[in-house]
């Protein structure tokens, strides 16, 4: 059994995305929770070198790993919740879910069973996950979506000030 | 030279699935609130993965900036979701889902 480098990596970044995400879900401690998801973050980022999609495994590290990881441990130190005393649901609950995650699981691979083993037969561009091709076709076909982009930032940016705010009774 | 040439799609599609369904049993296993955002994006990468990889296997581009505008929006998602979150801690002084409630049948 002859296994190449880029079958390894692959099964040694799948196998850390899995194992990580199984202790987001199962920790009691909400912090060790985001560390888990940060070593998942970075898994799926080696998948998209792997891909070669640069472009993507770049911004998916910043703005996950570094964005968006920040403000939930933000949110967790500043609401003091990294203790480990916290309530669970119901055991019968838990089953359920664990059962319907499962079940969704299974089915969605189940529906692979009828499709081929589809390996690359056509002729093929490697090179369109590099940032010169990805940025002549942001720039050029989804000019429109990624200015509205903006002002969909604009507004949550709004819209998380307005929330976070305290409220005080004009009197 | 990709991944996607060694690497059979069926793999990455069973990769996502599981992710995605490890994504929506923490949803459905957990009170925590936070822990519930952080399924969600667990989901959305999960997503975004088998997007990157059909968009490899058929060489095609559109598939990628699509990934790029689900990040953006996971981005402003966490910012909002997170927001509300505090809001919710300030009126309940907890992060539980069960005590929301008050819209249920």
């Amino acid at each position: 059994m002859n296994l190449t480098v880029t079958e390894i990596l692959f099964g040694i970044l799948s196998l850390m995305a899995i194992v990580s995400g199984i202790s987001v879900i199962f920790s009691r401690n909400p912090v060790f929770s985001v560390l888990y998801l940060i070593i998942t973050f970075f898994s799926i980022a080696g998948h998209y070198i792997l891909l070669n999609a640069q472009f993507l495994a770049a911004v998916h590290v910043i703005v996950y790993a570094g964005a968006i990881m920040v403000l939930f441990l933000f949110v967790i130190m500043m609401l003091n919740l990294n203790k480990e005393t916290e309530p669970t649901k119901p055991v019968w609950v838990q089953f359920a879910a664990v059962i319907a995650g499962g079940v969704l699981m299974i089915t969605l691979i189940g529906s692979l069973k009828g499709a081929e083993t589809m390996t690359m037969a056509q002729p093929q561009n490697s090179e369109i996950g590099l940032v010169g091709n990805l940025g002549k076709v942001l720039f050029s076909e989804f000019l429109v979506p990624f200015e509205l982009s903006s002002v969909l930032f604009l507004s949550a940016m709004v819209g998380a000030v307005l929330l976070g705010k305290k409220h005080t009774v004009q009197s | 030279m990709s991944a996607i040439q060694i690497i059979p799609l069926n793999w990455y599609i069973t990769l996502s699935a599981i992710l995605f369904g490890m994504g929506v049993m923490g949803v459905l296993f957990r009170r925590n609130t936070i822990i519930i955002l952080m399924c969600i994006e667990l989901m959305l990468n999960a997503v975004n993965l088998l997007l990157v990889a059909f968009s490899a296997h058929h060489s095609n581009a559109q598939a990628q900036v699509f990934v790029f505008f689900i990040m953006a929006v996971a981005a402003a998602e966490v910012a909002v979701g997170l927001a509300i979150l505090m809001m919710i801690y300030r009126n309940t002084k907890s992060t539980d889902v069960n005590f929301l409630n008050k819209l249920k049948w």
